[in-house]
């Protein structure tokens, strides 16, 4: 059942992480994550997402889901579910608890926007390169628009992003792309209390 | 050694003599007054007692929640997070409006993948389809483990109440309800055999009738249903077919307590294939062999025969083709809407308080799922007989399922969505992501390939009303509970099979 599960330990590491829950979220998360874990063993796999349907169906499906997996792994625990959902807290929420000495929350513009890049990094190297983008396009679109018309896309989206000349997009390049977006309300979920 | 046994003997000899005395009595106070056919109201006052049991229940978990400083979790139906309704387009532009867009077209932006990423990370914490295939959680509790959620709030009266609880529905009221169970099935298959001997005329159909009313009605009790038919004079007629929402395999039981519909499905071996037999000998059941079942015309060729027949009950059919969890109606298979018959369409609401009666077939087999309900407190619910529906000038098949989902939907507050139920076992189709991806390259392209097709601009949220899960067959018909049972007896047992060579070693 959901509270036998500590949700004062996880409660206390996420707040040290700067991720600030109440213990009613905890629980509904753990709920969510328990339900979600179909083979009972505290850890969420890929078929485990994969059987959303509303995810199923996005076409940036598969790189979401590879988010929460740590390099190299195949399997989630309850921890790594909490750490990525994070990224998603709204930052007003983070005002209450200015705390200047603890370390930049993990729902920070800048964390936010790294979440997002790492979205298009694939290989994990630091940078967006044209051939990168190309796949993430790739699977945006589908078969939609022809390959001559999408290397075109790419194109000129890494000469307008790129300022150093290296033909890939570095993570401070992209910041400045996107400076003007509001990442701080498109990359946040609302809970309900 | 002999005296030291004669005290112990007679306790036993007392206590045995009261419990069959008990047990007796109780069945005959539910027996006689379900042969006859009348209500004594046992039932209701029961349930008005236990429900004030489970307020106080509450309180109590409550006032032991503030002493600690804490709050109680409480399950909200509405969702976990708030959800943005608005369409990819609209999103997008959203995004792009903030952003520098200095680029001429086709446009593309670097921040569009954030649209995708939020919504994929919402799905994760909330999701309007897997939610539908498990248990509905409870505001408050009562008095059952298996809907506990605060465990930690619980005083040492309240533990008290609820020992006592599980006491009284292990050791009276489940050997109650299972003999009461095993008479009502046995009754019905005795006496059906009985009554198939006599030629077919109205004294067949009268008998028939009132047989399989009488061993509902003692099923019923023996699963203390508390039920509340609203709307009677809509009640199906002969000729028609009979339309509902499905939650469990309970609800044959409580709809046929009210009226005589035919069943259909498919059938079985064992104990359930032993009652479907001897149910058709005295009125026109449909039941299909399992290969006959993939046969669409011959199913619908069957269904349409009878419908014809007006001296025929109404069938009774559960289009979902699979168990949801009450909270939601998911799409309705077209197969029953293609015959063109009337329609009763019709709702079923189940109060969870005493005993949740969804089955989760997933989780529970059948003969599991069968104890949980007969260890409940009692199974509530309300069904609503809603006005006959036909299918009307210039509207196909999908769109009058869809026009008598929405009404059960509506009459029994429920969540009306698109989804196919049969998510709960495949894996949704590629066609719907591609249908994104579409979407997605219209906004960077523009609407340059107009193909000049008819259907008009459909929103992203609406889904097609084909097949939604991968390489699934047509089982329109098939009430799919039961289907599910016997795979996973079938599994089961290849499981077991391909143990023993191991054992052996």
């Amino acid at each position: 059942s959901g509270s036998n599960f500590s949700t004062i330990t996880v409660c206390r590491e996420l707040h040290e992480m700067g991720f600030h829950v109440s213990h009613s979220q905890i629980t509904r998360l753990y709920s969510r994550f328990t339900s979600l874990d179909k083979g009972e063993n505290g850890t969420l796999s890929r078929e485990d997402f994969q059987r959303i349907p509303e995810l199923a169906i996005n076409p940036l499906g598969d790189r979401i889901i590879n988010a929460f997996f740590p390099e190299g792994e195949d399997q989630v625990n309850f921890r790594g579910f909490m750490r990525t959902l994070a990224h998603f807290r709204p930052i007003e929420d983070n005002e209450k608890n200015k705390d200047p000495t603890a370390s930049e929350p993990l729902n920070s513009r800048t964390n936010k926007l790294l979440f997002a890049f790492q979205l298009y990094d694939l290989d994990r190297d630091d940078k967006i390169s044209r051939d990168e983008l190309l796949q993430v396009l790739r699977m945006m679109v589908g078969v939609n628009i022809s390959d001559e018309q999408l290397g075109s896309i790419a194109d000129r989206t890494i000469q307008e992003a790129d300022q150093n000349g290296d033909n890939s997009i570095s993570f401070n390049e992209f910041i400045k792309v996107l400076e003007k977006v509001d990442v701080e309300q498109k990359m946040s979920i609302r809970f309900l209390h | 050694m002999g005296w030291f046994l004669l005290p112990f003997d007679n306790l036993l000899c007392i206590v045995l003599g009261i419990s069959f005395t008990v047990g007796f009595s109780s069945l005959l106070v539910i027996v006689v007054p379900a042969v006859l056919g009348v209500s004594i109201g046992i039932r209701r006052l029961y349930m008005k007692s236990l429900l004030k049991v489970f307020e106080w229940a509450t309180v109590r978990m409550e006032r032991g929640a503030k002493e600690k400083n804490q709050h109680l979790y409480k399950p909200y139906s509405n969702g976990i997070i708030a959800k943005e309704l608005s369409s990819l387009e609209q999103e997008i532009q959203e995004l792009r409006a903030s952003g520098t867009t200095l680029s001429s077209e086709p446009e593309f932006e670097m921040a569009d993948i954030m649209y995708f990423c939020r919504r994929g990370v919402e799905s994760i914490v909330d999701d309007e389809v897997t939610k539908r295939f498990s248990a509905q959680e409870l505001e408050s509790w009562n008095l059952l483990t298996r809907s506990n959620f605060n465990a930690r709030h619980i005083s040492l009266r309240l533990s008290v109440l609820w020992g006592l609880g599980l006491f009284i529905r292990y050791s009276f009221l489940l050997p109650l309800r299972v003999t009461l169970a095993a008479s009502g099935i046995g009754l019905l298959v005795v006496l059906t055999t009985i009554v198939g001997f006599i030629p077919s005329g109205w004294l067949r159909t009268y008998l028939s009738e009132k047989i399989h009313l009488m061993s509902y009605r003692i099923c019923v009790r023996s699963l203390t249903a508390i039920i509340t038919y609203h709307n009677s004079e809509n009640k199906p007629k002969n000729g028609g077919i009979c339309v509902a929402n499905h939650t469990t395999p309970i609800d044959v039981i409580i709809l046929a307590n009210d009226g005589c519909y035919s069943m259909v499905g498919q059938i079985h071996g064992g104990l359930i294939g032993v009652v479907q037999r001897a149910m058709v000998k005295s009125s026109p059941h449909i039941w299909f062999e399992r290969s006959e079942v993939k046969d669409r015309h011959l199913v619908a060729e069957r269904l349409s025969n009878h419908v014809a027949d007006k001296t025929k009950h109404p069938i009774l059919i559960f289009p979902e083709g699979t168990c949801i969890n009450n909270t939601s109606v998911m799409m309705f298979k077209k197969g029953s809407f293609e015959i063109g018959c009337t329609v009763y369409p019709v709702a079923i609401k189940y109060d969870p308080r005493f005993g949740d009666a969804f089955w989760n077939s997933s989780k529970f087999g059948m003969v599991n799922y069968l104890l949980r309900m007969m260890s409940s407190w009692a199974i509530v619910c309300s069904v609503w007989y809603l006005p006959p529906m036909s299918r009307e000038e210039g509207e196909d098949a999908v769109q009058f399922a869809n026009r008598v989902k929405a009404a059960i939907a509506t009459q029994g507050g429920l969540v009306d969505l698109l989804w196919d139920g049969g998510l709960k076992r495949g894996k949704v189709k590629n066609t719907f992501k591609e249908e994104q991806q579409k979407l997605y390259s219209k906004v960077l392209v523009g609407d340059q390939e107009d193909q000049g097709e008819d259907r008009p601009q459909e929103d992203e949220e609406e889904l097609e009303e084909e097949d939604q899960i991968e390489d699934r067959p047509l089982e329109d018909y098939t009430p799919r509970p039961l289907e599910d049972c016997s795979l996973r007896l079938q599994e089961e047992e290849e499981e077991r099979g391909s143990e023993t060579p191991m054992k052996d070693q």
